[in-house]
């Protein structure tokens, strides 16, 4: 079948089998790579991406599901010029990352807790994390990179 | 090349660095192996045992064969001209250890759940795995072997070839007479049984590799998620008998090891053979609920420990027998991991009679090895219960008592009593720390008042002191350990005509952050920016010599290796420079990237310009090779030992069982600190490993040998809610190892942290007369366990 989406602004089209998960659309069809699979159970959140904005597990969602509508992936968020968002910076800064598997579907899944909340403390920000598992950073400083990032974007508003 | 000023050099090492691995990881720009676009690349997938031992009657891929997209299926039969020998394990502990056949697939018997059977190549991954399902498998079930304390009575045999389950016996007893004495004039003494439980280590990233070969030029790339590119080209060499030269190993970003990929698997020797027979690349990505099967286990081991101490709790003599699991077969380096705890028991306390025996056993479960920590939490958990435990028998504080035991400072290097060296350290100032930053006094007034007032919400403080080896290793002592290699790391510094600098690493990174730290050392050394240093690793035809990364080696044998390289450039370009600027070596100095005449500072040549010298040759001085580059394998004399004290702060819930660590105090000595945030990361993500074994992991087994818990959803890797921030400080001991005075740091959180979290436990509870807790302390076994204390 032919699916029809718009991946980081960019307007997409692919034949594939009706059991295609968005994130193998993704990964084969689009060549975006950035987006991992740590599980085959819908409980790591290395494949987060936002579907129309919001966060999704893209190992739970069928291509077929994404037909025309908008997804972002972590290609998607430095501006054209290469610069980083302020969330990926905050992850920079605040080392909250090391073998980077997990990194993408932090990142997006952060993408949505910054946007779901007007103000973030940690329990919020660990609450927003809990489908995400990463191995190496014991979530200290994702959980600080996420709260300095809502200070600047907070700041830029 | 980017100068700083001399007058105001600044360092760079021991400066917060933010890390130059991270914008390509931000971005999904890196590449992990899965990632990797291979023209034509065939997929491998395995038919695998759903028993954990049976006979294999028969395999009929008739049917498999024919499915779409299918270009072979194979057996362990039709593969076995592929092999020269047998899967290696290279840590033959003991002259007579055991070790049954081991080879990519199954022959006659399956020896674990996940043990693969037959091989299905095909087309596409879809394809793949549909024509796995259509091989048809008919065994014949077998008693397997499950249990430790079963296994090391033989009641049932693992391997049908062995005539015991026991692979080795190794005991370490330098003075068993001082052994008996202590315990027989004890006035107290500790006899306890703790089970380490079998640990899925859960890289995030699922092994994958690809093989590509080139048919005609009759060479192998091998792409592979390994910790250890260096170590598997020799052994994919020997085994699949191709030639070292023609073999070249990349690691590309990989996501996450902690041992799990330091080792060599089944499915990389598959792609590699099918590669050659096929002549077409063929790749392989492993599905979480195979992996947690396919890829080793880490712990597993029954420890029996006893102290024996005098009355005032001065440790006179310790004890320990160990059963430890090997799993169904010897991977790279199972029976090992319990050596490298074996010299530790006595933790960090000045322990004069020790002894320790160690039975390693084979049961039919998915191998063992290496895991982070290996050998060494297992180690600090022992001592460190048992020294709780002898602190409520003695009624004394258990910080006080460590504090009368510990090793002092003024005793360093001190020598064991198990024949290690430690290199520096002051444990007394590490919990101090601690302590004070915990507000022990007070956190214990809180638990007695709750107490008093009969809270439901019970306080436990659990304090943990460690020390632990790194460093490995001084390549004499891993030959007194049998141990198959040395332990030497390489590396080369060159500096490029633009003055550009390379260096080469043999340390293979995967979320370490060497590239950044390593660029720290060679720049803080030149004098020059560290963005202008370019660090090279992971690729055995970019970096040939190199001993990999496990163990926390990387910093102090292969940093020290970078820094001893820069040394020896700069060594060279003064022999330039010293003979165009027409005055001797020795009134030579070099500050701020520029050779200058000592009391002349303005007489100077900038090294950018004896760069380019270098390369032109135009007039070099006698004797001196063109071009400014150094390499150097460095053999380190001794082994490093972190050390520090966690204390854990935990919430018992007495009316669900429910364990809630509320807080993390942790005082790490890794030495001097290259990049302080790298540093806390790594601490963090220890910490975590630890808490996880203390409270939410293990690897569940029924009694017929199914792996219960086999994806992520079963197995409890700790979310951000099971965990808090923690609380960071610590203490500098250089180590006299290395002339960067560093320990390392990759396993000291999860060393420290397990028996920090258990001791808090008990410690919530030991009112009750709670004494014990195994792992992990799930609510159900706290629940049960306070019902059980409460009825007596």
């Amino acid at each position: 079948m032919r699916v029809e989406v718009t991946v980081n602004g960019q307007q997409r089209t692919a034949d594939v089998e009706p059991r295609t998960l968005l994130v193998h659309l993704l990964r084969e069809e689009f060549g975006l790579t950035g987006t991992n699979v740590g599980c085959d159970t819908s409980s790591c959140g290395a494949c987060t991406v936002l579907l129309d904005g919001e966060s999704v597990k893209s190992c739970t969602v069928l291509a077929a599901q994404a037909d025309g509508r908008e997804v972002t992936t972590i290609e998607g968020l430095a501006s054209a010029d290469g610069a980083l968002h302020p969330l990926q910076r905050a992850f920079q800064e605040n080392h909250a990352l090391q073998c980077g598997y997990c990194t993408p579907g932090m990142v997006m899944v952060s993408m949505s807790i910054l946007a779901e909340n007007d103000t973030l403390d940690e329990a919020t920000v660990r609450e927003g994390l809990e489908g995400n598992l990463c191995r190496c950073t014991g979530y200290h400083n994702i959980v600080k990179a996420v709260l300095a990032a809502k200070e600047e974007m907070g700041a830029q508003l | 090349m980017t100068m700083t000023d001399p007058t105001q050099q600044e360092h760079i090492i021991g400066k917060r660095r933010v890390r130059r691995e991270d914008p390509k990881l931000l971005s999904g720009e890196n590449r992990f192996a899965d990632d990797l676009v291979v023209p034509g690349a065939l997929h491998l997938v395995l038919v695998r045992s759903p028993h954990a031992h049976a006979r294999i009657r028969r395999i009929d891929v008739g049917a498999a064969q024919s499915m779409p997209g299918v270009v072979g299926v194979y057996t362990a039969q039709d593969l076995q001209a592929e092999w020269a020998g047998p899967m290696p394990c290279a840590w033959p502990v003991t002259p007579d250890m055991k070790s049954p056949t081991h080879y990519p697939l199954a022959g006659e018997f399956v020896h674990y759940a996940g043990e693969g059977v037959a091989a299905v190549v095909a087309r596409s991954q879809v394809e793949a795995v549909d024509a796995a399902g259509a091989v048809i498998v008919e065994y014949e079930e077998l008693a397997p072997v499950l249990d430790l304390e079963d296994a090391v009575r033989d009641a049932a045999l693992a391997h049908e070839e062995l005539e015991s389950n026991a692979s080795f016996v190794w005991t370490l007893e330098p003075n068993s007479e001082a052994v008996d004495a202590a315990f027989r004039d004890a006035a107290v003494t500790i006899s306890e049984r703790y089970v380490q439980q079998r640990l899925i280590p859960a890289a995030m990233e699922p092994r994958a590799m690809v093989v590509v070969p080139s048919p005609m030029g009759g060479d192998f790339t091998v792409y592979s998620s390994t910790q250890i590119p260096h170590v598997l080209r020799v052994m994919l060499a020997l085994t699949a008998g191709i030639p070292e030269t023609k073999l070249r190993v990349v690691a590309p970003s990989v996501g996450g090891g902690f041992g799990s990929k330091l080792d060599v698997y089944a499915e990389e020797l598959l792609c590699l053979a099918l590669a050659r027979r096929l002549r077409q690349p063929v790749r392989f990505t492993e599905e979480r609920g195979e992996g947690t099967m396919a890829t080793i286990h880490g712990r597993g081991q029954v420890q029996y420990m006893e102290l024996a101490a005098d009355a005032d709790g001065k440790v006179r003599g310790i004890r320990v027998k160990l059963l430890a699991d090997m799993g169904a077969y010897l991977q790279l380096v199972t029976p090992g991991v319990p050596l490298l705890g074996a010299f530790l028991y006595h933790g960090v306390y000045d322990v004069g009679a020790y002894s320790f025996t160690c039975t390693g056993l084979f049961t039919n479960k998915t191998p063992t090895d290496a895991y982070r920590g290996a050998g060494r939490p297992e180690a600090t958990y022992a001592i460190e219960r048992a020294m709780d435990s002898l602190a409520r028998k003695l009624e004394m504080d258990p910080a006080e008592l460590r504090r009368r035991n510990f090793i002092a400072a003024e005793k360093f290097p001190y020598e064991s009593v198990a024949g290690l060296v430690f290199d520096s350290g002051s444990y007394q100032e590490n919990l101090t720390k601690a302590l004070d930053a915990a507000d022990y006094g007070q956190l214990r007034a809180e638990q007695q008042q709750r107490r008093a007032a009969g809270s439901p919400r019970r306080l436990g403080i659990g304090v943990s002191c460690y020390v632990e080896m790194c460093g490995l290793a001084p390549s004499r002592v891993l030959a007194s350990l049998n141990y198959g290699a040395g332990g030497w790391e390489a590396a080369t510094v060159r500096i490029l005509p633009t003055s550009k600098v390379q260096v080469v690493t043999g340390t293979a990174p995967h979320g370490q952050g060497h590239e950044t730290s390593w660029s720290m050392i060679v720049a803080d050394k030149l004098g020059i920016s560290p963005d202008d240093v370019e660090v090279l690793h992971s690729d055995t035809s970019i970096a040939p010599y190199g001993m990999d990364t496990y163990g926390s080696r990387s910093l102090s044998v292969g940093g020290t290796a970078v820094y001893l390289a820069t040394e020896r450039v700069i060594e060279k370009a003064m022999k330039i420079a010293a003979h165009q600027m027409e005055v001797a070596e020795e009134d030579l100095e070099y500050v701020g990237a520029a050779f200058r005449v000592k009391g002349s500072p303005e007489q100077q040549l900038p090294l950018a310009a004896i760069a380019f010298e270098a390369f032109t040759a135009h007039n070099l001085p006698d004797g001196v090779e063109p071009n400014l580059e150094a390499s150097i394998s460095w053999d380190p004399p001794n082994f490093t030992f972190p050390n520090g004290t966690h204390i854990a702060v935990v919430e018992v819930d007495e009316e669900t069982g429910r364990v809630e660590l509320v807080r993390y105090i942790a005082v790490d000595d890794c030495g001097n600190q290259i990049n302080p945030l790298i540093v806390e990361g790594q601490i963090h993500g220890g910490i975590t490993q630890g808490v996880a074994q203390a409270l939410y992991e293990e690897a569940l087994y029924d009694g017929s040998g199914q792996l219960l818990n086999a994806s992520l959803a079963d197995y409890l890797v700790p979310s951000a809610c099971e965990v808090p921030s923690f609380e960071l400080a610590s203490t500098v001991t250089p180590s006299p190892t290395n002339p960067l005075g560093v320990k390392g740091v990759g396993e000291a959180g999860t060393i420290g942290s397990a028996p920090a979290v258990i001791n808090a436990v008990v410690d919530a509870l030991s009112d009750l007369g709670i004494t014990n807790c195994p792992m992990p302390a799930t609510p159900e076994r706290v629940y049960q366990l306070i019902q059980q204390a409460k009825s007596e």
